[in-house]
């Protein structure tokens, strides 16, 4: 199931096909909390550990809370679209306002490792699976 | 304006080439706000995961052109478990009234988000007339 880009002309291609493939997926189905409103989030595997991507653009560093606990996720925080006084508007797509999110995730996560990257309003949070959960080989005595 | 309503995820929406594209991938329009102030327009738009140095705006018979691409090395070795939105290049393009000064456009980007200022001609700005 490995996604190899040969051709850097396909290389987007073959990623949008993939997350295409996966926006069915029941990865999280199981969990209580899993899909929800804002913001959309996904959700990759980096070899053992799980890496999720969330976009947020807009929102600024300080607007943002991120709290782990066991294995769940929470992402809070707020995205504001700033208009100045007395504007005339001609045409609003962006949305705004406040947002909490938990998901679960059915994986053992090792807390203190998590790390979070806010770039370019993407949120990259890298999970990595506690060591209790890994796969151990058990020799046959 | 501000609602109480819930925040939505947005879909994004391709964008309708008129053209046959030489990359077999998707291209997405990036939501925009476009609001007008006493000297200027302001157009901002959305387009997360962007950096700056890969936006290109060019400016061509009236119509200003804004192409960005994404940088894929991020998602190098990625194998997607759960998606719920796409990623990919984002274009849009805007047809300008006469009323813009286009050797004074402006552009800034923060955190995934382009906010251009085009400023207007000066006989373009409000004036109020006096009625006597």
């Amino acid at each position: 199931m490995a996604t190899v880009f040969a051709d850097p002309f396909d290389a987007l291609f073959n990623l949008q096909r993939a997350l295409e493939a996966r926006t069915e997926s029941d990865w999280l189905q199981n969990q209580t909390a899993g899909q929800g409103p804002f913001p959309p989030i996904n959700v990759f595997q980096q070899g053992a550990d799980i890496v999720a991507i969330v976009e947020l653009p807009g929102v600024d560093k300080n607007d943002l809370q991120i709290q782990a606990k066991e294995n769940t996720i929470r992402i809070a925080g707020k995205k504001a679209v700033d208009l100045p006084e007395g504007v005339s508007v001609h045409r609003r797509e962006r949305v705004f306002g406040e947002f909490d999110r938990t998901i679960s995730l059915p994986i053992q996560l090792d807390p203190d490792g998590i790390k979070a990257e806010f770039q370019d309003g993407i949120l990259a949070l890298l999970l990595p699976r506690s060591e209790r959960d890994k796969p151990r080989t058990i020799k046959i005595g | 304006m501000a609602s109480a309503r819930e925040l939505q995820v947005q879909k994004k929406r391709e964008v309708d080439k008129k053209e046959e594209t030489t990359i077999p991938a998707r291209v997405f329009l990036p939501n925009a706000d476009i609001y007008e102030t006493q000297n200027e327009l302001k157009v901002v738009l959305e387009m997360p995961g962007i950096e700056k140095k890969n936006v290109e705006i060019n400016l061509e018979d009236d119509v200003l052109h804004v192409e960005s691409r994404l940088d894929l090395s991020k998602y190098a070795g990625l194998q997607p478990l759960y998606t719920e939105y796409n990623v990919g290049h984002y274009a849009r393009s805007f047809q300008l009234s006469s009323k813009i000064d286009q050797s004074k456009i402006a552009a800034e980007m923060k955190n995934g988000v382009l906010s251009l200022t085009l400023p207007k001609v000066e006989e373009a700005k409000p004036r109020t007339i006096q009625v006597k």
